[in-house]
């Protein structure tokens, strides 16, 4: 085994790569979730995102419109779930597990003519003298311009609801939407924007796949990423840097078992693959651990349908 | 006679199956301190949803200041000058206070002027408040609190208060009501909601009377009194109840020293309490809300256990049992939830009957239910307590909240209990009904059994109980004869005014 062969600093700047698809899906989903919405749907909407983007970015041959597109993509398939779970009040749950199934399909369907295509370049931003600072440089300023959205995304997200009124107006749908419809806030349409801004990050984090982390499209390539992005919101305690740091630990591991293996570590390579898993699972769990502290940033009215009698 | 502040002229306001309200019309002066009265159903809430521009009328139309005053929602009738404070709190427990008055706002300044503000207008009106504290942490007091100033910092013309006393201690009343008169000497009108009349007749200078959604009269409630309002109310007379004169007898249930944990985070659990029911005995448990009442009534009923000396019927030991066990030596329980504790919502009322009376009624044998026999109980439970339905094997959702509340009573009352517990018997029920349900747990104290009442309405429990103790933090006040007890004496075992003041009058 020759350990001597992982460089650490591009394997910082490869786990921001690998993070940042599971750091868009899950800051979206903590929006929806703080708003009150449990959409188990991101597997889905990062994978339509995915081939959205993706479709999107070949037949334009410009990646800035392929992100653009799978956002709407994300977003219009959010909406879906928004429709169904906030004017026909459908189960939350079911609704979210079905957009996942529904969105591995129709992504599936779209993208049979796209297997095996070359996607236009993303290119990276060289910011210059920045960029060529030693260590700092490779690690933190020779990255696409969405890695650096994704980090503005979630001080966005960070600020908007601790300094805002539209962010308290969120939260506090989120906590009690019968107070929050009594005092006159439109719970059903804040919802709906909050779904739809998931859908969006989500479908963002898909096309970060397969525009630039892989770059290609195949079927089911999120690979459980959209699952392991609504475990961070929820181990994360609905705290935005927490979910960054989340995202990162997680992308941190994969990288480095990735890197572990191919420098031939005597471990079987399935407990390698599974280590991102249990290790972000664990860390975050243990932060959580004051279970009365947690419970109370749980939003009070998650997954609990609204429903305006009066 | 001043001009009126807001007018409602023959409002009508029908939902599919029940009209609300029909044709109701009366005024408010500004200054005035109106009551809005009359039972639940009656339409006092949708009246009020109106003028907060939750509801819009069917037909009618109300005037504020003259002009024509139709708020499409909450916000318009805000900034019309109209603010309410909900019955159920409106407010967000993970929010600190001076989040939760911002979103009562239109404008809200920043949150450093806002915590200057609200300091301020908790000092004028003496209503002591952290604009920093998490609500969720605040009493049921503190948090009235936090509505009554939200709506004080718009300087609102008309403040609707919608049953506002039902959370308070008798301490924390009076300066409520010291409040709502300096607020009304300052030009405020105030709409006040409420069923209990002598706090009517203390408060309000007008009051417009509803039943079954229309005007049945308008007067000054300090010329009537509290039997005349009531009886306006509810369009009979009402029986005294009759307490018999029952002599205790032996001790039945026997508590000492029962500690618990709370069932749940903002429970307070039980410290070391201990009472004594004899035979033919109610026991009156009072206390304002969260300071252990459901937790006295899992740890009596067996939802939760305790140590087995804790508890004892007849001197034997109970206090480890679960419930079906304290059943079936004759330990009832009816907790306060209707819906979801007391009763299962989308099962019929035979299921309903036969979910506790099985043990004791031999409903069920080998596993096996005895459907006949169950329906056979639920009827005589509907007849007996005049329960208003079409059927046993309709829902127990599709019930009104009196009607209910006389199957859940009935149902534990039917089983012959020696020792029955009651959390809130007549709470939310219509004041026919009430006197009905304190009728028959008198009726079971006479026939010789052991009443445990659990109520925040302080004056059931004067009525019916013979002996009053006060639940105040999960500890149990010694208990005291109710006779000769006075609303002050009550009001300093129940805890005071939780560090309240006395509003500054003369500013």
């Amino acid at each position: 085994m020759d350990l001597s062969s992982i460089d650490p600093i591009l394997l910082i700047a490869a786990l921001i790569v690998a993070a940042t698809p599971i750091l868009l899906a899950a800051i979206g989903e903590l929006v929806v979730e703080k708003a009150g919405v449990l959409n188990l749907g991101v597997e889905g909407m990062m994978i339509t995102g995915a081939i959205c983007g993706f479709a999107v970015a070949v037949e334009t041959q410009n990646p800035a419109l392929g992100f653009i597109g799978a956002a709407l993509g994300g977003a219009a398939l959010s909406l879906i779930f928004g429709f169904l779970t906030q004017y026909l009040l459908s189960n939350q749950v079911a609704t979210g597990l079905a957009l996942t199934l529904f969105g591995l399909g129709i992504s599936a369907l779209i993208g049979q003519a796209y297997i095996g295509v070359k996607p236009p370049i993303t290119a990276d931003l060289d910011i210059p003298l920045l960029s060529d600072v030693p260590v700092i440089g490779p690690i933190l300023f020779q990255h696409n311009l969405m890695v650096y959205l994704s980090l503005g995304i979630v001080a966005g997200v960070w600020y908007l609801l601790k300094y805002t009124r539209v962010g308290l107006v969120l939260r506090a749908v989120g906590e009690n939407h019968d107070a929050a419809h009594a005092l006159g806030y439109k719970v059903v349409r804040i919802r709906m924007l909050a779904i739809a801004f998931g859908g969006a990050c989500a479908g963002l984090g898909g096309a970060y796949l397969s525009l630039i982390r892989v770059p290609q499209w195949t079927e089911g390539m999120t690979a459980g990423a959209g699952w392991i992005a609504l475990a961070i919101v929820v181990f994360a305690s609905w705290k935005p840097w927490r979910v960054l740091l989340g995202a990162y630990l997680f992308g941190g591991i994969t990288v480095l078992q990735l890197n572990l293996q191919a420098a031939g570590l005597k471990i079987p390579v399935e407990y390698l693959s599974m280590s991102p898993y249990l290790i972000t699972i664990l860390v975050l769990v243990i932060m959580s651990a004051d279970r009365s502290r947690a419970a109370l940033n749980a939003p009070a009215a998650l997954g609990r349908p609204f429903h305006a009698s009066s | 006679m001043t001009a009126p502040l807001l007018s409602i002229e023959n409002v009508t306001k029908a939902y599919p199956g029940v009209v609300a309200n029909s044709d109701v019309s009366f005024e408010i002066t500004p200054g005035e301190v109106h009551a809005l009265l009359g039972e639940n159903g009656a339409g006092k809430s949708t009246l009020v949803k109106m003028i907060y521009g939750l509801v819009r009328p069917d037909s009618g139309a109300m005037r504020l200041n003259g002009g024509p005053f139709a708020p499409p929602t909450p916000n318009a009738a805000r900034q019309a000058g109209i603010a309410m404070v909900f019955q159920h709190f409106s407010l967000f427990e993970a929010l600190d206070v001076a989040e939760n008055v911002a979103l009562g706002m239109e404008n809200p300044p920043r949150p450093r002027d806002l915590a200057r503000r609200i300091r301020e207008v908790s000092e004028t009106y003496g209503l002591p408040l952290d604009p920093a504290r998490r609500v969720g942490d605040l009493s049921a007091g503190e948090r009235q609190r936090v509505e009554i100033i939200r709506c004080l910092l718009q300087d609102p013309k008309l403040l609707i208060m919608d049953e506002p006393t039902s959370v308070l201690t008798p301490q924390e009343v009076d300066i409520l009501f010291q409040t709502l008169r300096k607020l009304s000497a300052e030009g405020t009108a105030i709409l006040y909601i409420s069923h209990k009349l002598e706090e009517i007749r203390a408060l309000c200078d007008a009051a417009t009377i509803l039943r079954r959604g229309e005007v049945v009269a308008t007067c000054d409630p300090r010329e009537k009194s509290a039997r005349e309002l009531a009886e306006l109310m509810v369009g009979a007379t009402l029986a005294v109840p009759n307490r018999g004169g029952a002599v205790p007898g032996d001790v039945r249930l026997e508590v000492s020293g029962l500690t618990v944990a709370p069932a749940n985070r903002f429970g307070t659990g039980l410290r070391d309490v201990a009472f004594e029911v004899r035979r033919g005995e109610v026991f009156g448990v009072g206390g304002v809300a969260g300071n252990g009442q459901e937790d006295l009534l899992a740890a009596l009923s067996g939802e939760i256990t305790a140590a087995p000396e804790a508890i004892r019927l007849d001197g034997v030991a109970v206090g480890h049992l679960g419930p079906n066990k304290r059943r079936s030596l004759g330990i009832l329980a009816a907790p306060e939830e209707r819906l979801g504790h007391a009763a299962a919502p989308d099962m019929s009322l035979i299921e309903n009957a036969l979910l506790t009376g099985e043990i004791r009624e031999g409903l069920g044998r080998r596993g096996f239910l005895n459907w006949p026999a169950a329906r056979r109980f639920a009827d005589r439970i509907i007849e007996g307590f005049d329960v208003r339905t079409p059927g046993p094997a309709h829902a127990a959702r599709s019930l009104s909240g009196g009607n209910l509340q006389k199957f859940v009573i009935g149902r534990e009352i039917l089983q012959r209990p020696d020792v029955l517990i009651v959390n809130q018997p007549t709470w939310g029920v219509d004041a026919a009904a009430a006197a009905a349900i304190r009728q028959a747990l008198l009726n079971l104290a006479i026939e010789g059994a052991a009443i445990v009442v659990i109520s925040q309405d302080l004056d059931e429990i004067l009525e019916i109980s013979d002996r009053f103790a006060a639940l105040n933090e999960g500890r149990l006040t010694p208990p005291r004869p109710t006779q000769g007890l006075t609303m002050e004496e009550i009001g300093l075992m129940m805890g005071g005014a939780h560090d309240m003041e006395v509003a500054h009058v003369a500013e």
